[in-house]
């Protein structure tokens, strides 16, 4: 099978976050990591490699050239090559989509597409779905199991309280992946050194047929959160506590 | 004035609240505000979307539509937006709307803005804001081009209107050609809950690492049932097994922006901080008066959450029953 994996670098999630002026977050320092959910993506196209024998997996990066050292991070788990399509930092979801897209479409057969159900930097939870409508095939998002059949599979999809979906798709098929999937390997010292010798290739945004026009959304006008002003502090013992806090809850923000 | 067009969303023949307030934030400001409606036997719900804002309700009823898919939803709302020319498209950033919108806006060649936490209205255009890293910090959306502005909003950012009573909208019978949809969902399976998803919820009962077992999330549920909450946890508790991954808050779970969110035994992860930090008023139970999570409580309560909870539970029932 031809599998591939499309992935995005973010900030570590213990990264705090600084501002440079209104325009831009102050990226110096940041610690770069694989956004987690793709983890359980990479994990998941793997699996389905080593059932499946002669499969390749192949890891997609759109972005500034740092992005390599995630693809680096999924070939290290496992994954046997890469492709890095360059993007300006500022490129929105739309055109990230259209890059990964044109570079899936540039494979001579694509079985399965495995994504994170969002990344944890923008969490815009919207470029799994427009990868696959920009390549023409069919999307299932906040997946937690696959079933594979012939040409097709069956998904297990979280919706909301706690309900799921079965939903079957045929293949070529995008899978968003959810925690729960799967546990994600580890990279062995071996595989990550193995990692270093696998073919990255790089294409440009023209190679895919990506132009500045394919740029919809831009962000500006960044402010941190307004720091609070210090809460009411409650003291006694824990009845006194709590029938405060009830009253303040209903006479003085009115909440309950 | 825009021609905005909001989807509508129910389940269980009931219409979200979000859907409330997307319309009432349209209509507050003065724009054409459309619904459209997609189901099979939904015409009932027409008339509250009237009432809550809607001038005109574009009905779509077909078998395809038995079960939500996010192919038939990304069908029907494309054309009908087309059809209308539509200048906004919203719908809320739940779990339905964010899996389909995105496909919404690919297909009508638009920009998407997803996860708004504000909303206004400029002429025949949208101003909103989102969150970017979790809500570490917010950023305004700028469309880029012409073509139609499609948003995603937050449920509980806006806050739902009062209905009126006197107002209905006209509803018009649309066909979409729904044939040829490749993905099919077979079966459903409900959740076991009655509580509302996080998201969604207008108060949120969170516990930590401090709850120490599952079972103790007990006095939690007994709580948040007294209040109509939804039952959240920290990524620590949720890696320790005493909640499920789905109700998580924080950057790798759910963010949330309920109208209380009370805090108990939370220490305060920059993470966990990100995803509730929209919260309109914050309460914090903890033992360690250091814990970060007490520079973000309008209201902190330094104790043992297991001697607290259980009396505030109780207060909070008289105050319910009042």
């Amino acid at each position: 099978m031809n599998i591939y994996v499309c992935i995005k670098q973010v900030p570590d999630t213990e990264t705090k976050i600084k501002l440079s002026g209104d325009s831009a977050v102050d990226m110096a320092g940041v610690k770069w990591i694989m956004s987690p959910y793709d983890e359980f993506a990479v994990e998941e196209a793997l699996r389905l490699k080593e059932k499946n024998a002669g499969s390749t997996v192949t890891v997609l990066s759109a972005g500034a050239p740092r992005v390599v050292e995630a693809i680096r991070t999924a070939l290290a788990m496992g994954a046997d090559n890469g492709i890095h399509v360059e993007l300006p930092e500022t490129a929105d979801n739309n055109m990230a989509a259209r890059a990964l897209a044109g570079a899936l479409k540039k494979e001579a057969k694509v079985d399965v597409v495995f994504t994170g159900k969002e990344a944890i930097d923008d969490g815009a939870a919207q470029t799994s779905q427009l990868i696959a409508e920009y390549a023409g095939y069919p999307c299932v998002t906040v997946v937690l199991n696959v079933e594979y059949g012939a040409g097709s599979v069956k998904c297990k999809r979280e919706i909301e309280g706690g309900a799921f979906e079965i939903v079957e798709a045929p293949m070529p098929v995008v899978i968003a992946a959810q925690k729960g999937l799967n546990e994600p390997r580890y990279a062995s010292l071996p595989n990550i050194m193995k990692a270093k010798k696998k073919e990255v290739k790089v294409l440009k945004a023209a190679d895919v047929g990506v132009s500045d026009a394919d740029q919809k959304i831009r962000l500006k006008g960044f402010q941190l959160p307004a720091p609070k002003q210090a809460g009411k502090k409650i003291a006694g013992d824990a009845a006194t506590q709590a029938k405060e806090l009830v009253r303040l809850l209903h006479e003085e923000a009115k909440v309950v | 004035m825009a021609k905005v067009f909001v989807v509508a969303e129910h389940r269980d023949g009931r219409l979200k609240k979000s859907t409330f307030e997307l319309l009432g934030a349209s209509s507050a400001a003065g724009n054409e505000t459309h619904a459209i409606l997609l189901g099979e036997g939904v015409a009932d719900l027409a008339k509250e979307l009237g009432q809550y804002g809607a001038q005109k309700v574009h009905l779509v009823q077909n078998a395809a539509l038995k079960f939500y898919t996010a192919e038939a939803y990304a069908k029907a709302v494309t054309e009908l937006a087309k059809a209308g020319a539509a200048d906004v498209v919203l719908a809320s950033h739940t779990p339905t709307g964010r899996d389909f919108m995105p496909r919404v806006a690919a297909r009508l060649n638009a920009g998407l803005a997803s996860d708004c936490i504000s909303l206004a209205f400029d002429g025949a255009k949208i101003k909103v804001r989102r969150p970017v890293y979790a809500g570490k910090a917010t950023a305004e959306v700028e469309f880029v081009g012409a073509g139609p502005q499609v948003a995603t909003i937050r449920a509980n950012a806006l806050g739902v209107p009062k209905p009126d009573a006197s107002k209905s909208a006209e509803v018009i019978n649309e066909n979409v050609d729904l044939s040829g949809l490749v993905t099919k969902v077979i079966e459903v399976v409900k959740g076991n809950s009655a509580r509302p998803d996080v998201t969604e919820a207008s108060i949120v009962v969170s516990g930590g690492r401090a709850m120490k077992s599952a079972e103790n999330f007990k006095i939690l549920e007994e709580m948040a049932d007294v209040l109509g909450a939804a039952v959240g946890a920290s990524r620590a508790a949720v890696d320790a097994g005493y909640r499920p991954h789905r109700d998580q808050v924080g950057q790798t779970g759910k963010v949330v922006s309920p109208s209380l969110y009370i805090a108990c035994g939370i220490s305060g992860a920059i993470q966990h901080l990100a995803g509730m930090r929209t919260s309109k008023v914050i309460v914090a139970i903890n033992t360690d008066p250091e814990a970060p999570i007490f520079q973000l409580a309008d209201y902190g309560v330094v104790g043992d959450l297991f001697q607290v909870v259980p009396v505030l539970a109780q207060e909070l029932k008289k105050v319910r029953e009042h």
